[in-house]
């Protein structure tokens, strides 16, 4: 079994907010995260996946494909956009880094075909990330 | 859903490897430079990972404010621009990277409760890095 990890970097503005809680919950709970103008960051993504070296090509995946499937799925949904009011998931769930490495996941795993996701790592920032291994 | 979340720190402090119940020789050997009787010092980057189920009210394995107050006020304020040789914590083992992992470790596992501890991991250097998951102990 090898593992590969494949990065890519997209930029995005969020803010955090529960409905359910009152304004003063939210500000307690979420603090500066909870400007309604949201804020933004440059996040960092490693994604690995892993398989067996295919014996014909030496690969655990063709690296194109893997980059192909990262652009449309994440990036061409993700980058340059308000999380909160462009991306599906996030209409009702909060994009917290965690919920978004989950969401990216649910995005990646069924795409794809010749090696499976081991891990989505998600940097918000330099000294700050998560990593979600598809764990219920 | 059970998710990682890492968060990375910076101090710098001082230390120096030597063990008493060696001869000079033998710590001159076992240690070589890192054995200068006037000690050296590090950026040491430390990375704290803890684990959990992301709670689905607030998105979140745990507030960060509350890991942050931890780590400010149990390990931060007490290693930060300090010689490590001199601390409590360092009275019965050299202060290598392998033990402060440990040390570190056990205050947080004693200290924070907001989620469970994964591990602890040190850069001591941009060429080494030590990762500590409990179940171990303090070395001389």
């Amino acid at each position: 079994m090898v593992y590969l990890t494949r990065k890519a970097e997209f930029s995005a503005s969020h803010y955090y907010h529960n409905p359910e809680f009152s304004a003063e919950e939210n500000q307690r709970i979420f603090g500066k995260c909870n400007n309604p103008n949201g804020h933004g960051h440059n996040y960092t993504l490693e994604v690995t996946v892993k398989g067996e070296v295919n014996p014909r090509s030496g690969f655990v995946v063709d690296l194109k494909q893997l980059k192909d499937i990262l652009n449309r799925e994440v990036l061409e949904a993700m980058d340059h956009r308000f999380l909160n009011k462009e991306v599906p998931e996030f209409f009702t769930r909060i994009p917290t880094t965690e919920n978004l490495a989950i969401a990216i996941w649910q995005r990646l795993a069924p795409k794809l075909k010749a090696a499976q996701l081991h891990r989505v790592r998600l940097y918000e920032t330099p000294d700050l990330f998560v990593d979600f291994y598809g764990e219920a | 859903m059970k998710a990682y979340l890492t968060r990375r720190y910076m101090f710098s402090a001082s230390h120096r490897l030597h063990n008493d119940a060696m001869t000079a020789e033998e710590n001159r050997a076992t240690y070589g430079k890192c054995n200068n009787p006037y000690g050296h010092g590090h950026n040491y980057a430390l990375e704290v990972t803890v684990s959990g189920p992301v709670d689905e009210r607030t998105g979140m394995v745990c507030n960060l404010v509350d890991l942050d107050a931890v780590v400010q006020h149990e390990i931060l304020e007490r290693f930060d621009q300090q010689n490590l040789n001199t601390l409590p914590d360092f009275t019965a083992s050299v202060p290598t990277t392998e033990n402060l992992c440990i040390v570190i470790y056990d205050i947080l596992q004693r200290g924070f409760h907001c989620a469970h501890l994964e591990k602890v991991r040190f850069e001591e250097t941009m060429m080494n890095a030590f990762e500590y998951s409990g179940g171990g102990q303090l070395c001389k």
